[in-house]
């Protein structure tokens, strides 16, 4: 049992957060409730999708600057496609824009791979290369979504505190990543992640893990592009804010920049304790300029605070 | 591929050569081995050992040659194709993953559990858990856990490389005993080893290994070690380089630096050495002995675990390699590019250490630097035409650089490590003089070095270090090459190979 918290408290503490914050919204917002939390989550959807992404490649040892740039080529390219789709068509629809997020994070990787361009220069140059993309598949936010597959994220399911939006996250993010997580694959991201030269020595084909690990992450993209699409109805071109924000929720989550260390659960958590303080700040009408900086600041002080932990833990378990 | 040469052999490798560039690291290495045999692989410094091995484990890949395994012959192009061909190695850093747990780790290369967990226990390791996450675990733990999981994958051949270097003495009797219970149920073993005591103890052969060559196979049997000594020496043995200004300020004994009992774990165990004002003391060790903690520990760069470092009599202890430097002692690494700012001009890496003392931010005093730093341009004749950027300086020149900074702004105590590592001889010529030249202002310098005929060049003594522990001291008159192998090797006067 100690062990389980030792191993997982990062995680722990971030939901102790997470419950604190909540507290916090009921209080400074008695009013607070079901329809709350069900556009919290259903705001919070790209973000988490985007963070997956990011958390990915991170693991990975790497980083993708073009997370949002192949959101938005995944969102106008739903978009685009499902205006005027029938019902039947969408599934395959669906299917298909994943199928590109896939092969767009395969090509990132595989540049990576094949150039031997320091990861964060393939990426950037991705970025403006996946942003031209999206401006030419549609030139301005047009578009529209299936509506049944709208209804798909809006509203709750079963109980009226649990958001749709809510539950297609966690089962997306499950389908994909825990039989990954499992499998030799998975294992093997955190290998190239945590010791490029010890995973080489283990007999691990380091290039193919690690197109394979961009490659998850354009599907997660692809998934944030699409959820971007269905909750607004329309196709945007522009890339939205989601690479800084997946990047700040990914450290705050307990992934090293640098690999090998943290998994998604944490940044999922942090993604949501970063919409929680931005609505509680806008709740207590906080000029929103002042608000980023107190973004910035919780992060810098939370993952220090980590660190202070985590020395004294270590020096504990030596002695 | 119908050769008959490896037929009956279970590993075979003939003629492999390979070569980085100009340089010649392999040109004819030849090993075999057989079931049930444990066969030693040795050889000197840049001797090619370390290539040979990377060849026959798949991390590079041989200019020519032939690999048979079972006699079949095999090109292996990367670590899981040798280790799916049955060739399995314990490299000296740790090949798991520290980021995972055990369970992860072993998952991960297809390693069954429960024989993992079996030879774990028979090496000696109690209260391992499965969960236990490799970055946590000490090194000395993690090397026996990667020999457990080679043992566990049951390979034709097992590959240890300096596998007893980092362990304590306990863990050390486990591993020959288990690895020589398990030649002897059939497995074969290449043993690297610095470490003759532990060869003659369980090897059936040796290989010797001399620029490149395989000069030598000879079964183990009393007296073999002398054999090995000539054969790791060779034509060298003759030559004897010129001898320079040896032994000429010894008399002014008064002591600047005296080391005593100094520990810093795990691999430097126990060396004192005193070194007097005026003297180049050298530093003589196989790779990977205790000297780059020593170096370490001098430069402020790590903390002793044991023992004290006194300056003119007085003790003292770094923190900080400013502390080190502003005692007046300086390192100048064995990596160039560890001491140089390689994309910066000369000038500004010989007056970095000049302007920036702790404390030190205000603006450069242009005219002096610039006669200073003109200075030691001079004096060490450091080519001119790549002034702008020292990375486009030859190896030579950029170890001249290196040094070179010291002596504009003059130094007490100089540590340099292994300065000539790769670097023609013309050059090492200039550094020896150069060394002697510091040392006659009045400066002391401790010497690494790793090739052992500069000795008696560069020297005044040699202190040799194994196993963590200074062995010996050896005047430079006295510091032939066999004489010093023999001491870097732990091999001290007649005493005979433990049977």
């Amino acid at each position: 049992m100690k062990r389980l918290i030792a191993k997982n408290g990062w995680t722990l503490g971030l939901v102790a957060l997470l419950i604190a914050l909540f507290i916090f919204t009921r209080l400074i917002q008695p009013g607070f409730g079901a329809s709350g939390l069900e556009s919290l989550s259903r705001a919070t959807l790209p973000f988490a999708f985007a963070t997956a992404a990011m958390a990915v490649v991170v693991i990975a040892g790497g980083i993708d600057l073009s997370v949002a740039s192949m959101m938005a080529v995944a969102g106008v390219t739903a978009a685009v496609l499902m205006d005027g789709a029938s019902d039947a068509m969408a599934v395959p629809l669906v299917l298909l824009v994943l199928g590109i997020g896939l092969a767009m994070g395969a090509l990132n990787g595989a540049l990576i791979v094949m150039t031997r361009v320091p990861d964060i220069v393939v990426t950037l140059a991705m970025l403006f290369v996946w942003e031209g993309v999206a401006l030419l598949i549609l030139k301005a936010p047009g578009g529209a979504a299936v509506p049944w597959v709208r209804e798909m994220i809006v509203g709750t399911v079963l109980f009226p505190w649990l958001p749709k939006a809510f539950v297609v996250l966690v089962i997306a993010l499950a389908v994909v990543w825990v039989p990954i997580r499992r499998s030799n694959l998975g294992l093997s991201i955190y290998a190239i992640g945590s010791d490029e030269r010890a995973a080489y020595r283990s007999g691990i084909a380091i290039g193919r893990t690690r197109i394979a690990a961009y490659a998850i992450c354009g599907l997660f993209a692809a998934m944030g592009g699409l959820s971007l699409t269905l909750s607004t109805g329309n196709g945007e071109p522009i890339p939205g804010p989601y690479l800084m924000a997946s990047v700040a929720a990914v450290v705050l989550g307990g992934v090293v920049l640098g690999g090998g260390r943290g998994a998604l659960l944490g940044p999922i958590i942090a993604v949501f304790i970063l919409r929680l303080v931005r609505m509680d700040l806008t709740l207590l009408s906080v000029d929103p300029n002042v608000t980023t900086i107190v973004e910035g600041s919780i992060m810098v002080a939370v993952v220090m605070l980590g660190g202070i932990l985590a020395v004294r833990a270590g020096r504990v378990k030596t002695a | 591929m119908t050769d008959t040469k490896g037929q009956g052999r279970l590993l075979d490798a003939q003629g492999v050569t390979k070569r980085f560039g100009a340089v010649v690291a392999l040109k004819d290495a030849n090993l075999t081995i057989d079931r049930g045999e444990i066969v030693a692989l040795v050889g000197a410094n840049g001797a090619g050992k370390s290539t040979f091995v990377k060849i026959l484990t798949g991390a590079l890949k041989a200019d020519t040659g032939h690999v048979w395994i079972r006699g079949q012959e095999r090109r292996v192009g990367s670590p899981a194709e040798a280790r799916r061909s049955g060739l399995v190695p314990v490299y000296q850093e740790p090949s798991l993953i520290p980021d995972l747990d055990v369970a992860d780790n072993l998952q991960l290369g297809g390693t069954p559990v429960e024989a993992f967990q079996h030879w774990v226990a028979e090496l000696g390791i109690v209260g391992l858990r499965l969960d236990d996450m490799i970055g946590h675990l000490p090194l000395a733990t993690l090397r026996i856990l990667d020999l457990a999981r080679a043992l566990a994958s049951e390979p034709d051949v097992l590959l240890l490389d300096e596998m007893t270097a980092a362990l304590p003495t306990d863990l050390v009797e486990r591993v020959l005993k288990t690895v020589r219970a398990q030649a002897d149920k059939g497995q074969a073993v290449i043993y690297i080893s610095h470490r003759f005591a532990e060869i003659a103890e369980i090897c059936d052969r040796v290989t010797v290994l001399r620029d490149g060559l395989t000069v030598g196979d000879l079964p183990i049997e009393p007296g073999v070690e002398e054999k090995v000594v000539e054969l790791m020496l060779g034509a060298a043995l003759g030559e004897g380089p010129a001898q320079a200004t040896a032994t000429m300020a010894t008399d002014r004994a008064d002591t600047r630096l005296r080391v005593k009992n100094l520990a810093a774990a795990p691999k430097l165990a126990d060396v004192s050495l005193e070194l007097r004002r005026g003297e180049v003391l050298g530093v003589v060790a196989l790779e990977g002995q205790g000297q780059d903690e020593l170096f370490d520990v001098l430069a402020g760069m790590a903390r002793p675990t044991g023992g004290t470092v006194e300056l003119d009599g007085k003790a003292v202890s770094f923190s900080h390699p400013a502390d080190a430097i502003e005692a007046g002692m300086t390192f100048v690494p064995g990596n160039r590019a560890d001491g140089l700012l390689m994309e910066r001009s000369v000038r500004e890496n010989l007056a970095l250490p000049l302007l920036a003392r702790p404390g030190n931010w205000g603006a450069i005093r242009m005219r002096e630097e610039a006669r200073k730093v003109d200075d030691a341009v001079d004096r060490m004749q450091i080519d001119r035409r790549a002034m702008g950027e020292v990375q486009r300086l030859s190896g030579g020149n950029q170890q001249k650089v290196t040094i070179g900074r010291w002596l504009a702004s003059g130094v007490d105590i100089l540590l340099l490590f292994d300065p000539t590592r790769g670097i023609d001889v013309r050059t090492k010529r200039q550094i020896y003089l150069l060394v002697r030249e510091l040392a006659e202002q009045g400066a002391s310098v401790l010497y690494y070095t790793s090739e052992l005929a500069e000795v008696p060049a560069a020297c005044d003594r040699a202190a040799v270090i194994f196993n963590g522990r200074l062995v010996d001291v050896i005047e430079a008159a006295n510091a032939d090459e066999q004489t010093l192998m023999r001491a870097a090797y732990g091999l001290t006067g007649a005493e005979a190979v433990p049977a």
